[in-house]
């Protein structure tokens, strides 16, 4: 199955240096010259230089993809190194493509590396993709995916695709030419306020690895014309169970996307088709429910009585806690809200403020008035008391 | 003697942390059904209120999507395996959730800083 049409110019050649660099490609029938030189000639975009876009880049670059474009526009931070392989530890701090950059053109000088420091945007998605034989996701959000997949349809260029939560990963390639797009698979986004638990996440750092690796397979098999695309296919991952799992995807009659009578013709608003609004402004200063973590710590070397209560999950307590507090995971308070007297004054916290938020409107709601957020949660409390607490 | 219903890891904290369940039942309907009855928070993660799968919630019979066999009426035998297969939107980012976007609705602070990979 052919997805990328251009033919191979007579012209395109290989230095001698590039034939001893990929002579391992070169030796093996499957991409010989002809491969080599179609890799060479193939123009592939990267969405994210993250978890799923360093192994794709990386294997890309040495594989000799002649020209690989990355959009991103966030800043390494620490807590990325865990799984964002294309970044270095003295990289902390700089924007992801200036690392990416010099780490692709250390890796590999005789291809093109462009970098977009944007946000992929419905007014840009087009413009960018446009000189591209084919876009690989490696993005994190449900707008995103959406756009990324609907310009891909509208252009007519591959999209291939991978996405983790934890330890269980999902590969496809969304050639709508060709089979399903991902409209076909999930016609529609999650709707807001479906939150399972905000302690919900974490990613095993191997598995974006996996599935990257994964997606730069697929790239390359398409610039290669060679095997059997997983077009139409869904291969799901389970990295505890090691467990690879394949499901038929088929191109929905009636997706509005791809399919004959379709009914969107042009990008959309993302943000407002996946339901996320404008974020109200927070409001100046502290609100009755919520406490400062220095007026905490005054209220405890005090010594007045109050129950604390954290409400992140077991295993965050093994990372730090606040001492004397009391553990109920958020997920878990509605039920053992008969463990908590209304009576009591009250201080709630999590990681950030944000579960512990949730806690405390549901506790308003359940009748506790004398009950505080800890604002910025053990983060702040880490930053402005104790600097001892180890964040993450 | 049943089905075996294999959950997927966002759906498990409701499932009694279970990868997979055996369920009783003849349809896709019946399984998941009995499976709801077994575990009830599963069913506003499943279902919208007026009883239809979400749209991002797929089911397969072994390895076929049940939108193209017979929906909900799908027959199943003991032998085949029914799968949950919600969209996961990770692109390597989820944090500890706080920052996450992962599976169902990220959270907004997170959501609004956009980003790529986080």
């Amino acid at each position: 199955m052919s997805v990328i049409n251009q033919a191979l110019p007579q012209t395109a050649k290989l230095s001698n240096e590039e034939v001893l660099r990929y002579s391992r490609h070169l030796i093996m029938p499957e991409v010989s010259m002809e491969g080599q030189l179609r890799l060479k000639q193939a123009k592939v975009l990267l969405i994210g230089a993250g978890g799923l876009g360093s192994p794709l880049a990386l294997y890309l670059a040495a594989a000799g993809v002649g020209k690989i474009g990355i959009v991103d526009f966030d800043v390494v931070d620490v807590t990325n190194l865990q799984r964002q392989v294309i970044h270095s530890t003295p990289d902390v701090g700089r924007p992801k493509l200036d690392s990416a950059y010099e780490h692709l053109k250390s890796l590999n000088p005789h291809i093109d590396i462009v970098t977009y420091e944007t946000r992929l945007s419905s007014e840009n998605a087009l413009e960018l993709f446009k000189d591209y034989d084919m876009v690989a996701d490696g993005t994190d959000n449900f707008p995103t995916r959406y756009l990324v997949n609907d310009a891909c349809v509208l252009l007519g260029k591959p999209n291939i695709y991978g996405s983790i939560y934890r330890f269980e990963g999902q590969a496809s390639v969304f050639a709508s030419e060709q089979g399903p797009c991902y409209r076909c698979l999930y016609p529609e986004p999650p709707p807001p306020g479906l939150v399972p638990s905000c302690a919900e996440g974490g990613v095993l750092g191997i598995l974006p690895g996996l599935i990257g690796v994964i997606q730069a397979t697929e790239v390359v098999k398409l610039i290669l014309r060679k095997g059997n695309p997983l077009i139409g296919r869904l291969l799901l991952l389970d990295a505890l169970e090691m467990k690879f799992r394949e499901l038929k995807l088929r191109k929905d009659p009636n997706c509005p996307m791809c399919g004959p009578n379709r009914t969107i013709h042009a990008l959309i608003d993302y943000d407002q088709f996946c339901g996320i609004g404008p974020e109200p402004a927070p409001p100046p200063g502290l609100s009755e429910f919520e406490i400062d973590p220095v007026e905490l710590k005054k209220k405890i070397d005090r010594g007045d009585k109050f129950f604390l209560l954290d409400v992140r999950e077991l295993h965050e307590v093994d990372i730090c806690k606040i001492p004397g507090s009391y553990l109920i995971p958020l997920g878990q308070v509605p039920a053992r809200v008969s463990e908590l007297n209304s009576a009591d004054d009250m201080v709630v916290y999590c990681r950030s403020g944000q579960r512990s938020g949730k806690a405390v409107d549901f506790l308003k709601k359940a009748g506790f008035r004398k009950i505080k957020n800890l604002k910025g949660g053990i983060l702040a409390w880490a930053d402005k008391v104790d600097p001892s607490v180890p964040k993450y | 003697m049943g089905v075996k219903v294999v959950i997927p890891t966002p759906l498990r904290q409701y499932a009694g942390k279970n990868d997979s369940v055996i369920v009783e039942g003849s349809t896709v309907d019946e399984i998941m059904r009995n499976l709801m009855s077994r575990y009830g928070e599963l069913q506003k993660h499943l279902y919208t209120e007026d009883g239809k799968l979400r749209s991002f919630v797929n089911i397969y019979r072994n390895d076929e999507d049940i939108r193209y066999l017979d929906r909900e009426k799908t027959p199943v035998k003991e032998t085949d395996v029914v799968s949950i297969v919600p969209s996961i939107a990770g692109g390597s980012a989820l944090e500890t959730g706080e920052h996450g976007r992962a599976w169902l609705q990220p959270c907004r602070t997170a959501q609004q800083q956009g980003g790529f990979s986080r």
